[in-house]
């Protein structure tokens, strides 16, 4: 961790309010940044990623990448594509070709990666580490870095 | 004859099909290796599927007894999927029909999932409505004719059904793909004992579901077989409810009354239970026809415009988000 990094704490008490927090939190974000999201099964990464991302001028839905590895939506900003890469199913990015998620990454681009802990650290330094934990029911903690 | 060439995701897949819908060969290679890491990739897709295009499309050729002298179109699947895969097999696709000035389809890895159900010896002809369940994708569609662009009725808000199935089988200390071990540990117990949320409204949604199994399973014992099992049991129903309830609406939306299957949960044998009990007039293509695959890439370039040589060669391929079904 930077010493000059920043952490702040939130909690939500359900989608909306996630929703909401990822979208304030996006108007800090600058082209071909990268932000971690961790957190466990249905901690709500996806859902943080998904008010990001309306947030930032993204107009498809916004699903969960597990499958795929990596989606891309066009948003309403010229040149701007906001990309969703999820390395659940990577054992780590080591053995990968190193082009592979190239098309998800860099200029024109703002990514935000769920599962970093796979692999991650070698997709570059991200902006922000957003990390989400279960707070009982809807309601979660959220702990932003950087 | 058509060639089609599928890698949008894990799997490396070519086929050849005749003009009239008939399977001349269609080969798969799935990257097994999976299940040994738990649904973990060792090495993902692309470089696998560098390795594998050449091989699975001469075998693709070897057991239909043809070669590229005996093709007419040249498909492959454009997008959705993760762009490294795709570009593999698009740009094999491309440069085998550049070699002989072919013509050349690209093709929509979901209209390809709808197409599956023209195949010979079943064809099923539209108009119906078509449930596409993977891992990575959740749609109804109203299919009214061939090759004009299909109606979304319902699509998924979050995570896939076949995600669902992955996801609950890792909590439930199950293999990957989660589908099969999850409907086997189900088999001994009570779809009734916990009742799992199936989402609201007219899309799909499964990322409560997960959460809901998730603090059951942190609540329970699970070292318990019998409560696994009950957990295992009543997660595919809220699953399997999901899907059903959802593709019965869309039926009734559409004014259709018959309904095609697609994508791999279509395997889960209480999905195909329910939906038959539905009264519509159901296709369920064989398993291979539902899981990725070449041969319904082919279907679709039957209806898709082609683009002659050698205007297709300057085209990309698209991402998961981007495309037309997005």
């Amino acid at each position: 961790m930077a010493p000059t990094e920043q952490l702040r704490r939130f909690e939500t008490d359900g989608v909306t309010a996630t929703e909401q927090l990822a979208a304030a939190l996006a108007t800090e974000l600058a082209d071909g940044e990268i932000v971690f999201v961790s957190g466990e099964l249905g901690a709500g990464k996806t859902t943080f990623i998904r008010g990001a991302a309306r947030a930032l001028g993204a107009t498809a839905a916004v699903t969960s990448p597990t499958f795929a590895i990596g989606h891309r939506y066009p948003t309403r900003l010229e040149g701007l594509i906001v990309c969703h890469l999820d390395l659940y199913r990577l054992d780590g990015l080591d053995s990968e070709d190193p082009e592979l998620l190239a098309p998800y990454l860099g200029p024109g681009r703002i990514t935000f990666v769920e599962w970093p802990e796979h692999g991650g650290e070698g997709l570059g330094e991200p902006r922000l580490r957003v990390e989400l934990r279960h707070s009982g029911g809807d309601r979660r903690a959220i702990e932003v870095r950087g | 004859m058509i060639l089609a060439v599928e890698t949008s995701c894990d799997d490396t897949c070519a086929a050849l099909v005749s003009a009239d819908g008939a399977i001349l060969a269609n080969v798969i290679s799935s990257q097994e290796a999976h299940a040994r890491f738990g649904g973990v990739v060792p090495e993902v897709a692309a470089r696998s599927h560098l390795e594998l295009i050449d091989p699975v499309i001469d075998e693709a050729f070897a057991r239909a007894g043809a070669s590229l002298q005996d093709v007419e179109l040249v498909a492959a699947t454009r997008g959705p999927g993760l762009v490294g895969a795709l570009l593999v097999g698009f740009a094999a696709a491309k440069a085998l029909a550049a070699a002989r000035r072919l013509p050349f389809a690209p093709v929509d890895h979901l209209a390809g999932h709808v197409a599956a159900a023209y195949l010979k010896p079943t064809p099923f002809e539209p108009p119906f409505v078509a449930l596409i369940a993977s891992g990575g994708h959740t749609l109804l569609l109203a299919v009214r004719e061939r090759g004009a662009a299909p109606e979304v009725l319902a699509r998924t808000l979050d995570d896939a059904a076949g995600e669902a199935f992955d996801k609950g089988a890792r909590m439930l200390g199950l293999g990957y793909p989660g589908g099969a071990p999850l409907e086997r540990l189900a088999r001994a117990g009570d779809p009734y004992a916990f009742n799992f949320p199936s989402g609201r409204g007219e899309d799909f949604s499964f990322a409560g579901l997960k959460t809901a199994l998730l603090y059951r399973t942190r609540d329970l014992d699970m070292g318990d077989e019998q409560v696994r099992a009950d957990l295992a049991a009543s997660y595919q129903r809220a699953i399997v409810d999901a899907l059903v309830r959802r593709a019965e609406r869309a039926l009734e939306r559409a004014g259709l009354s018959r309904l095609a299957l697609g994508g791999g949960v279509a395997a889960n044998g209480p999905l195909r239970e329910r939906l038959a009990a539905l009264g519509a007039e159901l296709f369920l293509p064989a398993l291979a026809l539902c899981t990725d695959n070449a041969a319904m890439i082919a279907a679709a370039a039957l209806d898709a415009p082609a683009l002659a040589y050698p205007d297709y060669l300057s085209l990309d391929v698209y991402a998961t988000g981007e495309g037309p079904l997005r």
